[in-house]
């Protein structure tokens, strides 16, 4: 099932054209979306960086989690609504660009890494709170984090490039993984 | 100065950048990964100076451990900035954005290096709650214009 006709219909919105065309609204979303980023992956690294054992050494990783952990749900809340706003502006679009989806990917990859991480290693976090180095679980969802993250910053950046847009006649494999319809752009 | 800025863009560096199709957005997404570490580093320290996140920490505590992570990451930033400039720096001479985040960025890694070092190294006790509060207030305020004006720039033609 394709979501085509969806983004179609969202596309033809009245809020969806009126933020695509308003002059201040949208630079003012991306630019919120951007700096966003400080507070929750900021904020997400140096808990990475914890669970390493390269950062915050002495403070016991669960209280590092208890007392950042609402800053990071706060900015993550901000980064999900700007970024469904986004969306909604260029539904189209951002459905049929590459780096949208691989971003998408990568956020359900980073979404497992944490739950796994949560549901895991982490309930028996009294066990290893000031251990340092922390175990090889700990360590490996530090360092998956910092790539997801990584990789979803770096591919939603990207969105703004349209390099292999539909309409600019990418390569057969884009094309494919881009889900491009001729003629739907 | 204009004729530095020209000078700049159409130095061999500059072109290079300009005229490949991946060079500015790769260093642009690594100028946008040290955007959030910084924003981190500066955060922890600022928030708990506001009275949030690690308080069971010291201010000087937090701040000894953020430190090469600042410093680390303002490098990233200066040195992938200073090449997006040069591939752009005609642009820039004429961009209002551009020149407010340059006025604040001296600003703000002035006020980091000084006043902000100075509190948040002190003993605990000898900084007033509102002494904390103020400094962190200045360097939140100083680091947000820097961001914000810095985004600005891409979206004022």
């Amino acid at each position: 099932m394709s979501l085509l006709p969806f983004c179609q219909w969202l596309a033809e919105t009245r809020g969806s054209i009126a933020l695509h065309e308003s002059l201040y609204m949208y630079p003012l979303l991306e630019s919120s979306h951007v700096l966003t980023l400080c507070l929750f992956v900021g904020l997400s690294v140096l808990l990475d960086l914890r669970l390493l054992g390269i950062t915050l050494r002495r403070i016991p990783v669960s209280e590092v989690i208890n007392r950042i952990m609402p800053w990071m749900v706060f900015g993550f809340i901000l980064m999900i609504v700007t970024g469904i706003l986004l969306f909604y502006a260029i539904p189209i679009r951002s459905y049929q660009n590459v780096f949208f989806r691989l971003k998408m990917i990568t956020l359900v990859l980073a979404g497992l890494n944490a739950w796994f991480f949560h549901s895991g290693i982490h309930k028996r976090v009294g066990e290893w709170d000031s251990t340092l180095p922390p175990p090889r679980r700990a360590r490996m969802a530090g360092v998956l984090s910092l790539v997801f993250w990584g990789i979803i910053v770096v591919s939603g950046r990207m969105i703004a490039y349209n390099w292999f847009d539909c309409d600019m006649n990418p390569p057969a494999a884009f094309y494919w993984a881009a889900g491009c319809v001729p003629g739907v752009r | 100065m204009f004729s530095y800025f020209h000078a700049i863009e159409f130095s061999a560096a500059g072109q290079m950048i300009k005229n490949s199709t991946w060079a500015f957005a790769v260093i642009e997404s690594v100028h946008l990964l040290a955007l959030a570490v910084i924003g981190g580093a500066v955060l922890v320290v600022d928030l708990r100076m506001l009275g949030f996140g690690l308080r069971r920490q010291t201010v000087a505590e937090l701040a000894r451990d953020a430190q090469p992570i600042l410093a680390a990451s303002l490098f990233v930033m200066l040195l992938t900035g200073a090449m997006l400039f040069m591939s752009e720096a005609v642009k820039c001479y004429y961009s209002t954005p551009f020149w407010v985040k340059m006025s604040s960025l001296a600003l703000a890694i002035l006020f980091t290096f000084t006043v902000r070092r100075k509190i948040t190294r002190a003993d605990e006790g000898r900084i007033s709650p509102i002494g904390y509060k103020t400094v962190a207030v200045l360097s939140l305020a100083l680091w947000f214009t820097v961001g914000a004006a810095g985004r600005w720039i891409g979206f004022s033609g």
